[in-house]
């Protein structure tokens, strides 16, 4: 068998064992992740691992394959130049499929006042960007691809792994972010050009703090600045389809789903500027009980 | 990093040796049970050991997974139940869903995929038409899988239901027609015992060795660390339960043509999980049994498949099984040209 490589991560309540026939992108993610916390005993959730896709693509137009404790029989294979985005899918295919201690939510979320606002919606809605943006404006991040729902307590939890910058995204943050927290910049990768961002130290100190949720947000990027009312069996559907494990859960996930959607107020929000997203948020939140 | 999967093994025989385990010793065990989908059986056997905070929240999470996974296993037993009421022939569950739907050790944990039933071979196109018109379809519209497994295989080609997702296979024997043994399918569904809700399960012996058919006679050994652990549960509880057990066993082998291949897994299951097997039986084990149990154990401590070419070995020794040789070859061919590489 091929030579593996691994080291370990702790994102948040999550461990993960990253495996790769490749020293390159583990030592990517040793840089991105150096002020991260080690898994104790070394012990972890899931292991994901980054394999030739063929043996002989170890060497030859290397080319990485992800796969782990969890997988999907069509993952398509990613050139060894992007085995650092590689990674990253890889670790939350494994929280897509296997976690099971919260309702895992397709949704960014930030920090204030000690409540969070979680902003969810299909990709290219600019949530992501939005968690990014308000975190370098005083909030705090707590995570931009899953929000964790507790099912008992019904708090989010912090899942603050690197932010995954795409396309006109990545300028924007350049301007904002100090260079040595960017990962390298991947070009026209399945998902566009990708640059991972190093989320605010804050963010990761305090990965272990859960938070209420306080607002629920739809943002839709590019669309003339609207809020909008939304019915309560809209939001439950929509959160649904957001949710990777809303069916693996079963009950405890109805109940931890149905909570959610009973106490947290929601809108959808049209946005076509940072500056106009702010002040809709801003307003809103002044406005919370 | 562990070489094979050894220490799964004798953390499923004898759950205690887990103590043993240090550090990323865990994570390795528990990336070799995932691969195996022994998970759900591991976090059951080991329940009272003691086991690290994380490996305990882990395996909790596969108890809790799996206790949904029979919940759906019997409710899709159930919608087929409800789907053929009019259909006055026997329907046997088989595997996994016969295995939770009886209350058997083999169910706990246990991971449950498609659901396999099985009815009488002139029945066959009663309950298709009955499974079609309750919103199941087919999976594999191609003319020549069709054809390839009406003509030759044990089973409909799969249908899978367009509303619940979930995939039925539809058997009318345990084997390939083209297997070397001939099992006795009406004898099976003679003796199939009744459930309260008028499924039926195979009985004990024919149960058990529905398990070694298909672990031996009708696959690569893909999966074989479950399958010998489910015969090496259902032995255990079947000896238990009935004194004339072994017996029944030995006729029903012989009259399914399986007495070879029960011997093997007879001696493979002592051999890996000390199960209490009648030494008669079992026969006297054969250097081709080491063959075996290095099959058995290739998988690594990140969970990769290992020893690629025992696998091979494994992997055409399947197709030969189940095909003569110029009907193999005819069938490779036709697939290669298909998609430009084997499969099933």
């Amino acid at each position: 068998m091929g030579k593996m490589h691994h080291i370990l991560l702790k994102i948040g309540p999550a461990a993960f064992r990253i495996a790769s026939a490749w020293r390159q992108p583990l030592d990517q993610l040793a840089g991105l992740y150096r002020h991260y916390p080690a898994p104790g005993e070394g012990q972890v959730d899931f292991t994901v691992r980054l394999e030739p896709d063929k043996p002989w693509r170890r060497h030859i137009r290397p080319s990485v394959h992800i796969g782990g404790d969890f997988w999907l029989p069509d993952a398509a294979p990613l050139p060894l130049a992007q085995g650092l985005l590689a990674a990253e899918m890889g670790m939350n295919l494994q929280m897509a499929l296997g976690w099971r201690r919260h309702l895992l939510l397709h949704a960014s979320s930030v920090k204030k006042d000690g409540k969070a606002l979680v902003m969810t919606g299909l990709s290219g809605s600019g949530k992501s960007t939005l968690s990014a943006m308000l975190a370098e404006r005083g909030w705090r991040f707590m995570g931009d691809e899953f929000a964790l729902l507790g099912l008992d307590d019904g708090k989010i939890s912090p899942f603050p792994r690197l932010i995954s910058l795409k396309n006109q995204a990545i300028g924007a943050m350049q301007n904002l972010a100090a260079d040595d927290r960017f990962g390298p910049e991947m070009k026209a990768t399945p998902k566009g050009d990708i640059r991972h961002l190093v989320p605010p130290q804050e963010a990761v100190t305090r990965m272990e703090e859960s938070a209420t949720p306080a607002l629920l947000l739809f943002p839709r990027f590019g669309h003339a600045r609207e809020l909008r009312e939304m019915g309560q069996a809209e939001i439950f559907v929509r959160l649904t389809q957001a949710s990777t494990n809303y069916v693996a859960l079963g009950e405890s996930g109805f109940r931890a789903l149905t909570r959610f959607v009973d106490r947290v107020p929601a809108r959808a929000m049209d946005y076509q500027s940072i500056e106009q997203a702010e002040e809709l948020i801003d307003g809103l939140w002044s406005k919370l009980p | 990093m562990m070489r094979d999967a050894r220490r799964l093994v004798d953390a499923l025989r004898n759950p205690a040796s887990v103590e043993m385990l240090r550090g990323s010793e865990w994570t390795d065990l528990i990336s070799m049970a995932r691969a195996e989908s022994l998970i759900g059986a591991l976090a059951h056997r080991i329940d009272h050991a003691k086991v690290p905070d994380r490996i305990r929240m882990v395996l909790q999470d596969a108890v809790e997974a799996h206790d949904l996974a029979r919940l759906q296993a019997l409710w899709e037993a159930d919608c087929a139940r409800r789907a053929l009421a009019d259909y006055p022939g026997k329907i046997v569950l088989m595997k996994g869903t016969a295995y939770v739907a009886a209350d058997l050790a083999a169910g706990r944990g246990r991971s449950i995929g498609d659901l396999d039933i099985m009815v009488e071979r002139k029945d066959l196109p009663v309950v298709e038409n009955a499974l079609l018109d309750a919103g199941w379809e087919w999976v594999k519209p191609d003319p020549y899988d069709d054809q390839y497994y009406r003509e030759h295989m044990h089973e409909l080609p799969p249908l899978i239901h367009r509303e619940r997702d979930r995939m039925i296979d539809v058997h009318h024997t345990i084997l390939p027609l083209t297997a070397g043994p001939t099992p006795d399918a009406g004898e099976i569904l003679a003796s199939a015992v009744a459930l309260a809700d008028g499924l039926y399960v195979m009985a004990p012996a024919d149960m058990v060795l529905h398990s070694v058919a298909h672990l031996f006679a009708d696959g690569d050994l893909a999966g074989g660390l479950r399958n010998l652990w489910d015969i090496n549960l259902l032995l255990r509880e079947k000896a238990e339960a009935s004194a004339s057990f072994w017996t029944e066993l030995d006729e029903r082998a012989r009259l399914h043509g399986l007495a070879d291949e029960l011997a093997r897994a007879l001696r493979l299951a002592a051999a890996l999980y000390d199960t209490p097997v009648l030494p008669s039986l079992a026969g006297k084990a054969t250097f081709t049994d080491n063959f075996y149990v290095r099959r058995l154990l290739a998988r690594d401590g990140y969970g990769r498949e290992t020893r690629k070419l025992t696998r091979l070995a494994f992997y055409i020794r399947s197709h030969w099984l189940r095909m003569p040789p110029l009907m193999l070859a005819r069938h490779l061919w036709i697939k290669w040209r298909k998609d430009g590489k084997p499969s099933g």
